[in-house]
């Protein structure tokens, strides 16, 4: 039933050429939140913003954070740069979204500084880095400029999501494995651990950036390996 | 209107720097204040944890309170008023001559001991590093150290901070027999005696910086010391 009503829903896309009104969430712009997630995945499929994907993602925690952070400045970023669109000049349009992009990182940081202020010691420079973050400077050049504000702000939400899952999952592995611990608790017994006269240890080789390359390799495997759209000829 | 106008460019784009300076430095006035306090309590976490004192930073401030009596300001030897201790940036102070420079010395009670704390600061490879290390009451024998830096590389100058490194400064000496100041003497291998801890293997410009450190940072302390906590109970402990 639902679905002849969806395809009911495109045959009047397809007929009326201007819609008066789109709701929220028509499929289209559902598309625009879940095509991030896993189709069109920045880091797995699009292999941007590599970068921080290995440097912090020893642990949840510093992940988390930077998590968030990416997803304010890509939202906020998107609704600017939208909001501005028609009148940005055409030549300077890269430095604006630069500007756009600085400046937000600047704010992130000076509210991380002030609020969290270990966990942004230990992101130091990678807050900075959010900048040439290609995730971020990619969408606002491919998408904002061309979209209306709150499609903008949905693709930049999309996208931002499907960033932080998959750093998400790098750390869940590294920090569960190289630490024996998820967000700083202890999830194996120390009973089990060699120095106790058990039989586990700790893979200190998780703690080092190669392993999150090899963690984002097998994350890309597996989703390959599921998802038949993403299989080239 | 025309939007790839150069007018208009100039316009937008000097409109934009003004609009991003103005609400940047907004926010960077309102979070200061949160941002000096965390620095602050960082330094409190510190200097309580050169006395073997591990607190949470947020719990820091309370117990600075408790366990650090007194905090004076030396220039040439002598204690003067009218200083801050906790407020000098020792950064600074390292590039005056000797005449001018300050140093800040904090005085802890633990356990009804007396514990001299001296603030370290020098440079390591890549940028500065710093750190406090505490004198036991005949300021001789280390009570405990603890190290920091900015931009060290990871896994070689960076373990500086690590408490493997920090550990082994735990009951080393300063002055000599004749209670001449010799500093701790950061060696490559064959640290054997209560002068020498062991270095950094790939850190080694990082481990002279310690030890650089060490002997200009505690130097400005000693002639005070030496007065204040009584000759006789220096010579004592070193014989024994």
């Amino acid at each position: 039933m639902a679905d002849v009503l969806e395809k009911k829903e495109e045959a009047k896309d397809l007929l009326v050429d201007k819609q008066p009104k789109e709701p929220l969430f028509s499929k289209k712009n559902r598309k625009l939140l879940n095509d991030p997630l896993n189709d069109n995945n920045p880091i797995t499929v699009q292999v941007l913003g590599i970068c921080s994907a290995l440097a912090i993602t020893v642990k949840l925690y510093p992940a988390l954070v930077m998590s968030i952070s990416v997803l304010f400045v890509m939202a906020a970023g998107n609704v600017i740069v939208s909001l501005m669109r028609n009148f940005i000049p055409n030549r300077i349009r890269i430095i604006v979204q630069l500007v756009v992009v600085a400046s937000l990182v600047a704010l992130v940081d000076q509210v991380l500084k002030a609020f969290v202020y270990d966990v942004s010691k230990e992101l130091s420079v990678f807050v900075g880095l959010i900048i040439t973050n290609c995730i971020i400077m990619g969408r606002l050049e491919a998408f904002a400029l061309g979209n209306t504000v709150w499609k903008s702000f949905l693709d930049g939400i999309g996208n931002a999501f499907g960033y932080a899952w998959i750093l998400l999952a790098v750390a869940f592995f590294r920090e569960l494995l190289g630490s024996g611990t998820l967000f700083g608790f202890q999830i194996i017994p120390d009973a089990w651990y060699l120095a106790n006269g058990g039989f586990y240890s700790n893979n200190g080789f998780m703690l080092l950036p190669p392993m999150a390359l090899i963690t984002v390799g097998i994350i890309i495997w597996v989703q390959r390996a599921r998802n038949t759209k993403l299989i080239e000829e | 209107m025309d939007v790839n106008k150069n007018s208009y460019t100039f316009l937008f784009a000097t409109a934009m720097v003004v609009v991003v300076a103005a609400s940047l430095s907004f926010a960077a006035t309102n979070l200061k204040p949160f941002q000096d306090t965390n620095v602050e309590q960082e330094k409190m976490q510190s200097i309580l944890s050169s006395i073997q004192i591990q607190v949470e930073r947020s719990e820091a401030p309370e117990a600075y309170g408790t366990y650090i009596t007194e905090a004076i300001v030396l220039q040439k030897g002598e204690a003067i008023e009218g200083q801050d201790a906790f407020a000098i940036d020792l950064a600074k102070e390292i590039r005056k001559s000797d005449e001018e420079r300050l140093s800040p010395l904090y005085i802890a009670d633990k356990d009804g001991e007396t514990y001299y704390i001296i603030p370290l600061q020098g440079n390591g490879l890549w940028g500065p590093i710093w750190g406090y290390v505490s004198l036991k009451q005949d300021i001789n024998t280390v009570y405990g150290a603890t190290f920091d830096h900015k931009a060290e590389t990871p896994g070689l100058g960076a373990e500086i901070n690590t408490p493997v490194f920090e550990e082994q400064f735990k009951g080393k000496r300063m002055l000599d027999s004749n209670l001449t100041f010799v500093g701790i003497d950061v060696r490559k291998g064959d640290a054997s005696t209560e002068y020498q801890v062991d270095g950094i293997s790939g850190g080694t410009i990082t481990s002279d910086g310690v030890e650089t450190m060490i002997l200009d940072c505690v130097k400005e302390y000693v002639p005070f010391l030496k007065e204040h906590s009584g000759k006789t109970a220096t010579a004592a402990l070193i014989s024994e």
